[in-house]
């Protein structure tokens, strides 16, 4: 600001001569007690308006912090679907039994395909008549409509291999369609990838909502303490020194409503562990909810508090420099 | 202690509201600056706290340039002046105590000094039996006791006061200036701004008399021409 400012040099020495070196570290390591009591004392002091925030701070992690926990499990879920890629491959019409038999046999020695499984014309129709119901339908065609099917399981279920075996086995001519049946499983993980932007893009939201409530907060926190900053300043208060107390408020927010959102992941998932396990024993899954890992419950309060923290200091820096001294 | 050489202040909104201010003040006196409201005592208190800086012209303080001093060395600045208040400033969300300490604490002294140095400070304005209390439960004339006692806590050389005695009766006027007095005879400067002629009156003391910004008189206070 001033033309010299440069010159890095403090003036005056009377000050050192008054308080030595180990005096100033151990009065900075104070205040920063002090400022840390301090912002915890007016939490209290003001628990309904604090609590608000750091609420509002909660849910607003909680979201994106839930959502991730119901994503990680599904995709854990899923993971093993994949192991179970294999081919339905249906064959034409005139294709015979023993043909079917013989295609069976040759695909199996592929050295892409770990086995094959023949469902013929006749069990195809049995097992649907079982399963379907419309057993009696059946009985009342002329033919069995259904084609003869050979069940290929890949030796490998990486994407690019099972393609390339079911472009190959398609371009057979007993082969009347080879369909893969994870294409569904890819679909869904593909829905999950997007599961996982889109919690990118929420926590981004979310993030910059929580950081603009603590510019509030601290906002009126410094209204509100106006005078006891003139006051430090006329009596030669460092920039820092007034600083420091909003930043542990705004640090404190934000760990608090970390700590508070991991409560409410934490209900939420208990709340809804009892149904979804239920309803992955009925897709015969022997996965159960798993809750947050230990790295979450680490981080989001850190995570959470860097937030406050960097609110803190946008409030101040945009904020302090208002408040001047007059007289 | 100050020294003022040819200093100007025009305000952005156009107001000169010092101009070409030249004088001096050594250690160990007590001066008085004078002048209707906007006159410019305010200005030229702000230019020796740093709150304001001059358009043109120097400002030194203990022989240092303020030109040279850039927005982080302020405070530093701040710590060698005492300044004590019309409305005497005090933090009511905090003890007697606790209130005079502060220039302490942010200085960094050891604790066991800041409890040493504000009873001293605190017994200096007859104030050691009030320390624990807030300063609301005091009257205006300990109020501004407790303000002088936050002022000099730390031994600055140079102690500014704006319109110190504004709310007291004289004769708390006349203890305040007692204090004063004390401050200058053990070396410290001390610049009292008011436009209480009847204070100025009392006491045959170095006056600075300010009209429209410009200095119009500086001597004794015999024929002061404000």
């Amino acid at each position: 600001m001033a033309p010299n400012s440069p010159r890095a040099r403090r003036p005056g020495g009377a000050r050192s001569a008054r308080t030595s070196l180990g005096d100033r570290l151990r009065a900075w390591r104070h205040h920063h007690r002090d400022s840390l009591r301090d912002a915890l004392n007016r939490m209290r002091a003001a628990p309904s308006s604090a609590l608000m925030t750091v609420l509002v701070i909660a849910i607003a992690l909680a979201l994106p912090a839930g959502l991730a926990v119901l994503l990680d499990n599904a995709r854990v879920i899923t993971k093993g679907w994949d192991g179970n890629a294999h081919l339905s491959v249906f064959l034409e019409m005139d294709v015979d039994e023993s043909r079917q038999r013989q295609l069976a046999d040759d695909w199996a020695d592929f050295d892409t395909v770990k086995r094959t499984e023949v469902i013929t014309r006749a069990q195809a129709l049995d097992e649907f008549k079982a399963l379907s119901g419309f057993g009696e339908v059946l009985e009342a065609l002329p033919d069995n409509p259904l084609p003869p099917l050979i069940v290929v399981y890949p030796d490998n279920a990486a994407p690019g291999q099972v393609e390339a075996l079911q472009t190959r086995l398609n371009a057979l001519p007993e082969v009347d369609n080879a369909q893969l049946d994870v294409a569904w499983v890819r679909r869904l993980h593909a829905i999950i990838e997007l599961g996982d932007r889109l919690i990118g893009v929420l926590t981004l939201g979310l993030a910059a909502a929580v950081v603009l409530v603590v510019v509030n907060t601290i906002r009126l926190a410094i209204e509100s303490r106006r005078e006891e900053i003139v006051v430090i300043k006329i009596v030669g208060g460092t920039d820092g020194f007034v600083r420091r107390p909003f930043l542990y408020s705004g640090f404190c927010f934000g760990f608090a409503g970390g700590v508070l959102s991991l409560v409410l992941v934490g209900t939420a998932l208990w709340w809804l562990g009892g149904p979804i396990d239920e309803l992955l024993n009925l897709y015969e899954s022997e996965h159960s909810l798993t809750g947050m890992s230990a790295s979450t419950v680490l981080v989001l309060p850190l995570f959470s508090g860097t937030l406050g923290l960097l609110g803190a200091w946008l409030a101040v820096s945009r904020h302090l420099g208002d408040v001047e001294p007059q007289f | 202690m100050i020294k003022f050489d040819r200093v100007s202040k025009r305000y952005p909104n156009g107001k000169d509201a010092l101009r070409r201010i030249h004088f001096e003040l050594p250690a160990g006196q007590l001066t008085f600056l004078t002048g209707h409201s906007g006159a410019g005592k305010s200005t030229l208190l702000k230019l020796i706290m740093m709150i304001e800086r001059p358009t043109q012209g120097q400002v030194f303080v203990e022989g240092q340039n303020l030109n040279g001093f850039s927005t982080r060395q302020v405070p530093y600045l701040r710590r060698k002046i005492g300044m004590v208040h019309q409305n005497h400033q005090l933090l009511f969300d905090r003890s007697v105590f606790d209130n005079v300490a502060l220039p302490l604490v942010i200085a960094g002294f050891a604790r066991a000094d800041i409890g040493k140095r504000v009873r001293a400070a605190l017994d200096k304005v007859g104030l050691l039996n009030k320390e624990k209390l807030n300063p609301i439960m005091l009257s205006g004339g300990e109020q501004q006791r407790v303000g002088i006692a936050r002022a000099v806590v730390n031994k600055p050389p140079l102690l500014l006061a704006d319109e110190p005695t504004g709310n007291l009766d004289p004769a708390l006027s006349a203890e305040i200036m007692d204090l004063f007095h004390d401050f200058a005879r053990v070396g410290v400067a001390v610049l009292i701004a008011t436009h209480d002629l009847s204070l100025i009156a009392r006491h045959r003391h170095r006056l600075l008399t300010l009209r429209e910004g410009r200095l119009i008189h500086d001597g004794e206070d015999d024929d002061h021409g404000a």
